[in-house]
């Protein structure tokens, strides 16, 4: 009979991380087993980066210059804010299922393992499909880096770097923080489309168009400006708009742990609310 | 046998919320309670049945012992352990089948199933192995065991279960109406398959259900619990006396002979061929089945006898009738 | 017919009323429709500044009736594709709705426009009037608009019906309908012109959407109400939704047949 895991010591890394693997891998093959419905998936995200980079282009068959920008830093900041998206929503975009398992009662399954709840949703499924659309934010990223006006240097690269995984884990922690709501929502699960979805569509704008408002909520409380277009305005040095300094582009890391602490604050509170702690 | 109880409840309580909707506008609060000040003690090896009727309060009891729900009032420890604080480390230590609910990846091989709960419980690779073939063989799997689970059939899907409840050999072992829906053969083996488990391994089990075949067969000591409260703690014997069921004496006389009604404490209940077979039934607490014998003795020559125990499901009914 | 019209009544007023059981999940489809309708409007505006006030027939004040007209419009109309038809016909529940008495595409079709008439008000209107109030529009100050807006509006319901009935209507043959379902959702709202107005399209791209019956679904009922086409104009959009209508609704009806005969030679 196996030891009970409380007598064992504290395993490595690599035997910590192997049941997240294991259920990924499983969920990997069987997703490329369906191989027809996989294709047409992959098709279908395909279009959707397209016409989602049509509807920028569209706006610039119009005008030559919006928000202070052109096409082309504006392609550049599509392809970062898009690519990052479609990563983050790769890797999480399957937390939308959590009202499901609530209605079915099928979360409390994840009680039973010895692996924190959140890391077992999060795991528990990979979207590849989206990597089709990864092609399109690429596309638009190629674009831009050669078309608009960047000021090249080893610093660019670094910030450019560093704004991408900032970007990614920004778009993480919007899928989680929609989660963490769900256990108060269920039914209204599509409200946290506002900040998912509306927060990908505010990360593909120049952020000087939005009234105050809009500065507050995707600046600051959902920070998807800090995914790219600040950062953009650095590497094509143009200035940011009121109230972010001329350094903000260089928050975002900044701007990913806030959504992160917000983000696992929020699961938290709403993990308290589904096991009826605290009233 | 240590002596810390491996379940071990102090006034549980635990209350809901339910903000129903009176008319248009209006909504009023009512607060409900679930599990009402149940207090239990179960000891390593028990198997211990847990009854009641749909919505009182089994399942709730049963998510507050794994950790899910926090309870509003009250203590539990399961295993020594703070369910809700020290819930991952309680999970290597107490399997659970939900009867409604699957643990398995429905659209992978059983196989595959269990090699993702080995890697989730960090088992050692032969451990894991051996385990599993042990499983398997117990439990006859091997003919499904790279069927997808969604193509099972309901008996093979719950044996898949407790399997995969079992692979990281608990201590404690919880069924959820493990048995709902299954056909008579399949809770035959299932019921088998449970009873040797805890024979080997010296496993506790824990068992709600609404089969009373189940409790017979599997438990020494039944909890029943009516609308949140814990209305019997002990026995199964015991439980047929407590709520006074009778117990039925059949009688196989020499030759036919008319209804015997007047033995004292009985009550005549039925004739069989022209009163060669007489069913007779007594109140344990006022006589004695060798009492009752030597009445029915003196009326008439006894060839054979048997004697049946109360019909569980009366004695449940009766409780609830008690109660209210 | 009258014993026709009280039975596809009956039908609208219980969409209507199954949808009111669901109050948050329309609130919360508002909250959506007026966070994207912000956006919109941000990034639009900005776009007819660039131009200089102008672009292609729009000023900031009807760009905006545009917005939150569209924006409204989303609890109306379907472009997500999704229906419980498709897991009724994959189930082969659809049996059953085969054996009543009703017409299947008129039930579903009254059922459907019940339901989202009753979203109107915790979510289209209340998206209209929040643009109204806090960002303010251009709308048409005689009647005309506003009936013939409301026939639009109907026809354009209907439309996004026709259409989603014959993508699950498919899935008597296909077994998943669900890429084409993302396909619809993708390609529809784009060419029904929800995110950018129509008339901001290159000409070939246009050219391409009025293939489509997307044009029909929301921007005519927009253009309409807020008065940017009008008269004549006015008059002929509606009629070429007509057209849209009674055409995908026959292409529904004729898979519909087809699907019968094809559940009865299967033993359904």
């Amino acid at each position: 009979m196996a030891e009970p895991a409380a007598v064992r010591p504290a395993a490595p890394w690599r035997t910590r991380l192997a049941p997240y693997r294991a259920v990924l891998a499983s969920r990997v093959r069987a997703q490329r087993s369906y191989r027809v419905s996989f294709a047409l998936d992959l098709g279908s995200s395909l279009l959707v980066g397209i016409v989602e980079l049509a509807e920028v282009w569209i706006l610039f068959h119009n005008v030559t210059v919006l928000g202070g920008m052109t096409f082309a830093s504006i392609a550049l900041v599509f392809g970062i804010a898009d690519m990052a998206f479609s990563l983050a929503d790769l890797a999480l975009g399957h937390c939308d299922r959590l009202p499901t398992y609530l209605r079915a009662g099928t979360l409390d399954v994840f009680y039973l393992r010895p692996q924190p709840v959140l890391a077992q949703l999060v795991a528990s499924d990979i979207s590849l499909r989206r990597l089709a659309r990864c092609v399109v934010g690429a596309a638009a990223l190629g674009y831009g880096l050669t078309a608009a006006d960047v000021r090249w240097s080893a610093v660019t690269v670094l910030l450019l770097a560093v704004t991408f995984v900032s970007g990614w884990a920004i778009f993480a922690a919007l899928f989680i923080w929609a989660a963490g709501l769900q256990f108060f929502l269920v039914n209204g699960a599509e409200m946290t489309n506002a900040f998912v979805y509306g927060g990908r569509y505010a990360a593909t704008q120049p952020g000087r168009v939005w009234p105050g408002a809009l500065k507050v909520v995707f600046g600051f409380v959902f920070p998807v400006a800090f995914a790219a277009y600040l950062p953009v305005l650095r590497v094509v040095d143009l200035p940011s708009p009121h109230p972010f300094p001329a350094w903000a582009g260089w928050c975002a890391p900044v701007a990913a742990v806030w959504a992160w602490a917000a983000a696992l604050a929020c699961w938290r509170w709403g993990m308290r609310h589904y096991q009826g702690g605290g009233g | 046998m240590s002596s810390t109880p491996i379940i071990e409840a102090d006034r549980l309580t635990r209350e809901f919320v339910r903000r129903s909707r009176a008319g248009r506008l209006g909504r009023t609060r009512t607060t409900m309670t679930a599990v009402d000040e149940v207090s239990l003690r179960i000891d390593p090896g028990e198997a211990v049945g847990y009854i009641g009727a749909n919505g009182a309060g089994k399942s709730t009891t049963i998510k507050m012992l794994i950790g899910i729900l926090v309870p509003t009032s009250g203590s539990v420890r399961t295993c020594g352990l703070d369910p809700v604080r020290q819930r991952r480390t309680l999970a290597g230590r107490v399997g659970v089948v939900f009867g409604q609910r699957s643990q398995l990846w429905w659209d992978l091989p059983v196989r595959e199933s269990f090699g993702i709960l080995a890697a989730i419980h960090q088992l050692p690779a032969a451990a894991a192995r051996s385990r599993e073939q042990e499983l398997v063989d117990q439990l006859e799997m091997a003919a499904f065991l790279d069927t997808p689970v969604r193509q099972l059939s309901l008996g093979q899907r719950m044996r898949a279960e407790v399997a995969a409840a079992l692979l990281h050999g608990p201590e404690l072992v919880i069924l959820d109406e493990p048995t709902i829906g299954l056909d008579v053969l399949s809770k035959q083996r299932l019921r088998d398959f449970l009873l040797a488990e805890r024979a080997r391994h010296g496993t506790t089990l824990l068992l709600t259900t609404h089969d009373m075949g189940d409790i017979e067969r599997l438990c020494e000591r039944v909890l029943v619990l009516d609308r949140g409260r814990m209305a019997y703690d002990g026995s199964l014997a015991g439980l047929g006396r407590t709520v006074g069921a009778q117990r039925v004496l059949v009688v196989d006389l020499a030759e036919a002979a008319p209804d015997l009604r007047d033995v004292p404490h009985t009550r005549h209940l039925a004739s069989e061929g022209h009163g060669l077979r007489q069913r007779l039934a007594f109140d344990a607490e006022q006589t004695t089945v060798p009492r009752v014998l030597a009445e029915v003795s003196r009326r008439a020559d006894v060839r054979d006898l048997a004697v049946e125990e109360p019909d569980i499901e009366d004695v449940v009914r009766r409780i609830y009738a008690t109660r209210r | 017919m009258r014993a026709l019209v009280r039975t596809y009544g009956r039908l609208l007023v219980s969409g209507f009323h199954e949808a009111s059981h669901y109050r948050l999940a329309a609130f919360a489809g508002l909250v959506a429709n007026v966070t994207f309708g912000f956006l919109k409007s941000a990034v639009l505006f900005a776009t007819v500044d660039a131009s200089g006030g102008h672009l292609r027939g729009y000023a900031v004040g009807s760009m905006s009736a545009y917005v939150w007209l569209s924006q409204g419009m989303l609890g109306l109309v379907n472009l997500s594709g999704g229906h419980e038809l498709g897991d009724r016909i994959r189930t082969g529940d659809i049996a059953v709705d085969f054996a009543r008495p009703v017409d299947l595409q008129l039930c579903y079709l009254a059922r459907f426009v019940g339901a989202r008439a009753f979203s109107l008000l915790p979510r289209g209107l209340p998206s209209v009037a929040v643009g109204a109030l806090v960002v303010g529009m251009a709308m048409p100050s005689s009647v005309t608009p506003y009936l013939l807006g409301l026939v639009s509006l109907l026809l354009g319901v209907a439309v996004s019906f026709a259409c989603v009935y014959v993508i699950h209507v498919i899935g008597f043959w296909l077994v998943e309908t669900r890429g084409l379902q993302i396909l619809y959702m993708v390609v529809s709202g784009f060419f029904a012109g929800l995110f950018v107005p129509l008339p901001l399209f290159p000409g070939w791209l246009l050219a391409i959407a009025d293939a489509t019956p997307f044009p029909s679904v929301l921007m005519t009922p927009v253009d309409v109400l807020s008065g940017r086409v009008s008269d004549v104009a006015a008059v002929h959009a509606v009629l070429l939704q007509v057209a849209w209508l009674a055409g995908t609704l026959l292409v529904g009806r004729v898979l519909t047949g087809a699907g019968l005969r094809k559940l009865e030679v299967q033993g359904g």
